[in-house]
């Protein structure tokens, strides 16, 4: 412990062995996928990550099928998998995959909304080896959740899953979406998670594309209210540190700088659709035009990784426009969301508007403010037929 | 809702016997060619010497047994090892990667 660096660092980029330096330093061997087995769910949260055009559970890849991939992850170096949906617990060879991620050694992590979960089977998958449990909540109480998720009793049924699965011995993650309707019961939501003995918050402001975008007005949050938050996760990490570690995701459209979307595209991480689409990032299909290679085409996922057209348009920092190309940060953000530059722009390559260095920040900064103002809040539900309208409140 | 928390914050001491729970996972990257830590959510790269920390690490010893061992196999200040390994011990229990077993595990 003779030199400056930590005794245990945060995970750099590592590219393989034997690679010439330079070759290939823009991107490295993935660390770990979000495998979406589904998109079907019960729940009908209007900020879903999916996207609008859902695949339907004919399309979805087979048990036989994800456990291919599964072994083919393993052999290219990926260390971590993320089973999500959709709900993944819909899915009734869950167990079966978990059981199989551990025999080829990659460290499984259930992306759940729990309404589906049992304690059987909670202790079924932590015998298959599983090794985290992440439960998403709507808000601190059962009114303001079960009508955000669109999902009655769903809050109830959380926290009993949330129990078992500290009761089976796994850790657990709480995942607190927030938006302008439930950012009001964060303090709560904090005081839940360590009621819950959650080992982890993330604090996930939600990010506008797909379904959060179709529902952004009902959604932004207030500048005020970001200013709130702030303070109230600032206190909570420093009142709470080595009792429950929590994640801030800002809101990005009041911020000055914005987020290293994915941590890079196609650099360290990657998506696989129910039906087998390997993708830069889970929403990268909102992006028109471009292309995606399967896992059930006649290519490796290791090819698909290195010399896809999808994951070399927008990796390093060749592709960048002004003003990313000169800017100190684009090794740190990368330039932002490819995504939501696509949504605010029209084009997947300019600079994310999040930045206060784009033309656009002003702008969307304004729109953000007014939106958040109309106090619009009737929600459009996710659904496979494109959304149904919250009813009016009699 | 309870209000009072159920885990309280890990404090170690030369006594303390840290043990890696289930959930984290130190296993050693062929493709990387290096030990990693995994975690919830993170990949940790330990260096060499932590490697070696966390493999006595076992829920037996006591930190100072980890320090003894240490302090003989590399004839260095067992003051100074002790010092060095409960600040690693101590930053991984505050992160969640360690219990502190506070009797020797069956």
């Amino acid at each position: 412990m003779t030199d400056q660096s930590p005794p245990v660092a945060d995970f750099q980029l590592i590219t393989r062995t034997g690679d010439e330096v330079g070759q290939k330093t823009t991107y490295g061997i993935p660390l770990a996928v979000l495998a979406e087995l589904t998109h079907r769910c019960p729940l009908q949260c209007p900020y879903c990550s999916n996207p609008l055009e859902m695949e339907v559970a004919s399309a979805e890849l087979t048990t036989a099928e994800w456990c291919r991939v599964m072994d083919e992850l393993a052999e290219i170096g990926v260390l971590q998998i993320h089973f999500s949906g959709g709900e993944p617990a819909v899915r009734k060879d869950l167990v079966e995959l978990v059981r199989h991620a551990t025999q080829v050694g990659l460290y499984s992590n259930l992306i759940t909304s729990a309404v589906m979960l049992t304690k059987a089977r909670l202790q079924e998958l932590a015998d298959a080896g599983l090794c985290h449990v992440q439960i998403s909540v709507q808000g601190s109480e059962s009114i303001v959740a079960d009508r955000v998720g669109g999902f009655k009793n769903g809050h109830v049924k959380k926290l009993q899953v949330a129990a078992w699965t500290r009761e089976v011995g796994l850790p657990l993650t709480i995942n607190a979406v927030m938006h302008r309707q439930n950012l009001h019961q964060l303090p709560e939501i904090i005081d839940m998670a360590v009621a819950l003995d959650a080992d982890r918050l993330e604090v996930a402001n939600v990010q506008y594309y797909g379904w959060a975008l179709k529902n952004r007005e009902a959604l932004i949050p207030t500048f005020a209210q970001v200013e709130t938050t702030n303070q109230i996760v600032a206190e909570a990490q420093d009142r709470l540190a080595g009792i429950l570690d929590i994640d801030y995701v800002v809101p990005d459209y009041y911020a000055q700088r914005p987020k290293q979307c994915m941590g890079g595209w196609g650099r360290q991480f990657f998506n696989i659709s129910p039906s087998g689409k390997v993708l830069p990032c889970h929403a990268a299909e909102s992006i028109t035009g471009m292309e995606f290679d399967s896992v059930r085409g006649n290519k490796s996922i290791r090819w698909i990784w290195d010399n896809s057209e999808a994951f070399n348009k927008y990796r390093g920092t060749g592709w960048m426009p002004e003003p990313c190309q000169s800017c100190e940060f684009k090794e740190i953000d990368f330039g932002g969301c490819r995504c939501q530059a696509f949504a605010l722009t029209g084009s997947a390559g300019n600079t994310d508007p999040a930045c206060a260095k784009s033309d656009l920040h002003a702008q969307i900064f304004a729109r953000a403010t007014t939106e958040s103002a109309e106090a619009q809040d009737r929600f459009i539900y996710r659904n496979f037929a494109g959304g149904a309208v919250e009813a009016e409140e009699l | 809702m309870d209000q009072s928390s159920r885990k309280s914050r890990p404090i170690y001491d030369a006594t303390s016997r840290p043990v890696i729970p289930r959930h984290v996972k130190l296993r050693f990257d062929i493709t990387r060619d290096r030990w990693v830590i995994l975690a919830p959510e993170r990949v940790l790269v330990p260096d060499d010497i932590a490697v070696e920390v966390l493999q006595l690490c076992d829920g037996q010893r006591r930190i100072q047994d980890v320090v003894d061992l240490l302090a003989a196999k590399y004839t260095a200040d067992p003051d100074l090892i002790l010092t060095d390994c409960l600040a690693l011990l101590q930053d991984l229990a505050n992160k969640g990667y360690l219990l502190a077993a506070s009797e020797p595990q069956p």
